[in-house]
């Protein structure tokens, strides 16, 4: 691990990616003290007489929206919205995905046969189209919207875990392990599991970048977080008949979903060629 | 040959048949009742009665699932709650636009992944490399909408070289088209990168380097020729990817195809259509993946067919 870190560390897009989640992470969990307005206040002077949303100014740095509300405000607590469900419907996109590949992968046999075709089944469905279906059927909020991208993100994981596991399975140790009578829950855990946490790193931290931008695009259609809470996608929803006249809402909420994707994506990229074996002392 | 085919084929059948299951046990999860979508508000509970025997929906759910297999494959997806249309007419009507682009976000994706992800690979590990992976990541993890309505304000708006949206001409096509290509064409170079760098390691690279060959001509005929074969297998896998990619960006630039069909569909929660929509996507990715696999064994003799 230590040289993992070295590794990573040594990698300048990464430690970019790192930085920039910091500060959106610090944005999300201080997003009460540092934002300069209340994140629903319609102000009376957050309009122009016309009633049309003000550009960046002095009172307010990036902007209004079409309701007068202050933008940067709205977009520090958007960042936890983003955060909160990329961490959430991640997590448990992994989660499922971890388990069933593992079963799948140890059992074999009709087990992993019905498995397997099952995630075979669910590649063919486009993913936003059955996360479209999913939100139709459950009035959506934010842990709704979690879960309906879990349901449709866990399969990539599942597919990469099981030939892992396949693969470990097949090796010696595990057959010398089972031959002094460990039993299988023994197995998974103590011999399988841990060869699998860099495999579970690395889809975990790219993972998040496709989720902020799923909640991004249901968010955008109309289909995600549920107004007032502010949410990324959800403000250039709001704002897109009007992006003509107000490019700022559109442009600022687009460049942070932008900057947080990116962010985790090349930090999983790094954590890959970092925690690759095979890639070790080549350029 | 004839073995593998009718295999594949039979696998891509039970797929299909799966993604009906999955549709059909979603249409009855679907909160509203299509029913009372039809009788509307005022029906009395002896239409409602009527209607419901009407569509067969007062029939155990095997008996319904199997009517709704058969009239899935006489081509009949049911009819729009809104818009009393036969879904499957909505669906041909919009299938030509739809495919418009999918060609033209193909061409966008090749035009920037391809020679990205080979001048990327023969600069291995300098400044230019690392700058062009760096921004085919920033354009892989840009939401499509957000690259979408900044081409519009950009080139339609600033500079009024394209339309601000609609379908008719091939200037119409180039923004959407390029919207998809920006996002796709990320994930293209950073697989012909790897792929290229993979292949300039062969023995063969080497050898036709030691001939004296110019770099050109073994960039760009010896080591493409095997490069390029994951890209193609990439083209038919892709139509998933696309299908999410339509549906947002025809609803931002007003391109009349299925992916605005389905997002108008959500707006009225047009529960048939959303379904035959997602259908057809699910018959367009299995049919890429079947000719993915059917093509590779032709382009790569290497490849044997089991």
């Amino acid at each position: 691990m230590p040289h993992a870190i070295r590794q990573l560390l040594k990698n300048k897009l990464a430690v970019f990616g790192l930085a920039m989640i910091a500060v959106f992470a610090g944005a999300a969990l201080v997003a009460p003290l540092v934002s300069p307005h209340p994140p629903h206040e319609q102000f009376f002077d957050g309009l122009t007489l016309q009633g049309a949303p003000l550009p960046p100014n002095a009172k307010f740095l990036l902007g209004t929206d079409l309701l007068g509300r202050d933008l940067l405000s709205r977009l520090l607590y958007g960042a936890r919205t983003s955060l909160i469900i990329g961490i959430a419907a991640n997590g448990a996109a992994l989660f499922i995905g971890a388990v069933l590949g593992i079963v799948a992968g140890y059992a074999q046999g009709w087990v992993g046969a019905v498995i397997m075709r099952f995630t075979d089944l669910m590649m063919a469905f486009p993913a936003l189209l059955l996360a479209i279906a999913l939100a139709a059927i459950f009035a959506p909020s934010l842990w709704i919207v979690a879960l309906v991208i879990a349901l449709v993100n866990w399969v990539q994981v599942a597919r990469v875990i099981y030939s892992q596991t396949v693969s470990l399975t097949a090796r010696e140790y595990i057959e010398a392990v089972r031959s002094i009578g460990a039993a299988w829950p023994r197995i998974l855990f103590f011999h399988i599991l841990p060869h699998l946490w860099p495999t579970l790193l690395v889809w975990g931290t790219l993972g998040i970048a496709t989720t902020v931008l799923l909640e991004a695009t249901l968010s955008f259609l109309g289909i995600g977080v549920r107004p007032p809470t502010p949410s990324w996608g959800g403000i250039i929803y709001e704002s897109q008949s009007y992006f003509l006249d107000a490019p700022w809402l559109v442009f600022f909420p687009g460049v942070c979903i932008m900057f947080l994707s990116l962010s985790f994506n090349l930090v999983g990229d790094a954590l890959r060629d970092a925690l690759d074996p095979t890639q070790r002392g080549r350029g | 040959m004839i073995r593998f085919l009718a295999k594949r084929i039979g696998q891509a059948v039970a797929i299909l048949l799966g993604v009906t299951v999955v549709t059909f046990v979603l249409s009855f999860l679907m909160p509203a009742d299509p029913v009372r979508m039809l009788a509307g508000r005022s029906a009395t509970p002896e239409t409602v009665e009527s209607i419901r025997r009407e569509l067969g929906l007062d029939q155990p759910l095997p008996v319904q699932y199997v009517k709704y297999i058969t009239r899935l494959v006489q081509g009949d997806f049911g009819r729009s709650y809104r818009q009393k249309t036969e879904v499957s007419a909505l669906i041909l009507s919009r299938l030509p636009a739809t495919l418009l682009l999918l060609l033209g976000a193909i061409f966008f994706e090749l035009l920037i992944g391809m020679p990205a992800g080979i001048f990327s690979a023969t600069r291995r590990g300098r400044p230019s490399d690392n700058w062009i992976m760096a921004f085919s990541f920033a354009g892989v993890s840009m939401p499509q909408f957000v690259i979408g309505l900044l081409l519009l304000y950009l080139f339609a708006h600033m500079l009024p070289i394209f339309p601000l949206g609609g379908y008719g001409t091939l200037n119409h096509l180039v923004l959407p088209a390029l919207t998809l290509g920006i996002s796709g064409g990320g994930w293209y170079s950073r697989m012909m990168r790897s792929a290229m760098v993979d292949v300039l390691r062969k023995d063969y690279v080497r050898t036709a380097r030691a001939k004296g060959m110019t770099e050109r001509r073994v960039i760009l005929v010896h080591a493409l020729r095997n490069a390029i074969l994951p890209i193609i297998a990439m083209i038919g896998l892709d139509i998933g990817i696309f299908m999410a990619g339509a549906v947002v960006v025809e609803s931002v630039f007003g391109w009349p195809g299925i992916g605005q069909l389905a997002w108008q569909a959500i707006q009225m929660v047009d529960i048939p259509i959303i379904m035959g929509v997602t259908l057809v996507a699910a018959i367009g990715i299995v049919l890429g993946n079947l000719l993915a696999d059917l093509v590779m064994p032709f382009l790569d003799p290497r490849l044997q067919l089991e």
